[in-house]
């Protein structure tokens, strides 16, 4: 199966090749269902927007919320 | 009723969701303050851990307004991207400006804090600034338009409760917008304090995360405020020196 290389919060990973959207990615990381904001290349992507494309080398933040005061 | 843009709140007290012992205490301290608006930090997930519970997707959301702070940002620019993220989760439109100057006192940057304030203004956010004292600052925040003033009463995590009252009792008289007293209340005299000095809300988080117990805290702290409250819309007796018996001089039995 080929690869594709995606950096994932600052950490370079291999994803399969079928992982082809933001959706899928999620879906992937097992964390489709987390209440979550998901940035590509710095660009923020809103709730309707994870069906963009994952392109090898792509910068991906996936980014929640923390107990905090 | 506390009122913050367009959005009415029965309690006036905003509360922290950090350092808790555990989700059950932080459950059952939540839900015992009655406090209607938490704060949030937001972070990068760990996608190694993934699956570790957050405390976020335990709530009601459709109780609770969720008040996301952008602490960790040094600049106005990176507080803005912070508020910019959370809002895209689309449970929030609010936000609590926190920029730190800093490292050791964690007080607000004022020059990074009133930039952010008007760049997020301008995104069109509910911008609430987390402030110092600074009766000045505060006025020109509210002369652009937020929404809520948060002057902290000294600093964050401290507990040593209001340092400058003088200076807080200024910006309430000031204000235009509600005051909230943030960062620094320890106990419940302090929050108590606060809202006798006319202070429309308290937010704070150590005072009942850090307490022994943190439940029966947080229903010290919903009582101190409504208490605060109470006293501060009865007017209280004026001071003097010297003592007034209460009672009468008449009628006065024989020696």
């Amino acid at each position: 199966m080929t690869l594709k290389i995606v950096e994932v919060n600052g950490v370079t990973r291999e994803v399969p090749e079928d992982v082809q959207s933001v959706d899928h990615l999620l879906k992937h990381l097992g964390i489709a269902e987390r209440i979550l904001i998901v940035e590509l290349n710095r660009t923020i992507l809103e709730k309707n927007a994870y069906d963009q494309p994952i392109h090898n080398r792509d910068q991906i933040e996936i980014i929640h919320f923390v107990g905090g005061g | 009723m506390l009122q913050i843009a367009d959005r009415t709140f029965s309690s006036r007290l905003l509360l922290g969701t950090g350092k808790y012992p555990s989700f059950e205490i932080q459950k059952e301290a939540v839900r015992v303050s009655e406090a209607e608006i938490l704060t949030f930090a937001v972070r990068r997930m760990n996608i190694f851990e993934s699956s570790q519970p957050n405390f976020l997707e335990q709530l009601d959301l459709s109780a609770y307004t969720l008040l996301p702070n952008t602490a960790g940002a040094k600049t106005a620019e990176e507080a803005v991207r912070i508020a910019k993220l959370a809002k895209a989760s689309g449970l929030c439109d609010m936000v609590k400006v926190e920029i730190i100057g800093c490292d050791r006192s964690l007080l607000p940057d004022p020059v990074e804090t009133l930039r952010a304030a008007e760049m997020l203004l301008m995104e069109g956010f509910i911008v609430l600034p987390y402030t110092s004292d600074d009766v000045v600052l505060a006025r020109r925040l509210c002369d652009m338009g937020v929404h809520a003033i948060m002057p902290g009463a000294s600093p964050i995590g401290s507990g040593r409760g209001i340092m400058n009252p003088l200076n807080l009792s200024f910006i309430i008289d000031q204000s235009n917008v509600p005051v909230i007293i943030d960062a620094g209340i320890g106990s419940p005299k302090d929050a108590a304090f606060a809202m006798e000095l006319g202070a429309d809300a308290v937010l704070l988080n150590t005072a009942v995360s850090a307490a022994k117990d943190p439940v029966k805290m947080a229903k010290a702290m919903k009582l101190a405020i409504e208490s605060g409250r109470l006293g501060y819309e009865a007017g209280r007796m004026p001071e003097r020196n010297y003592a007034v018996a209460s009672s009468p001089m008449e009628g006065l039995l024989p020696k």
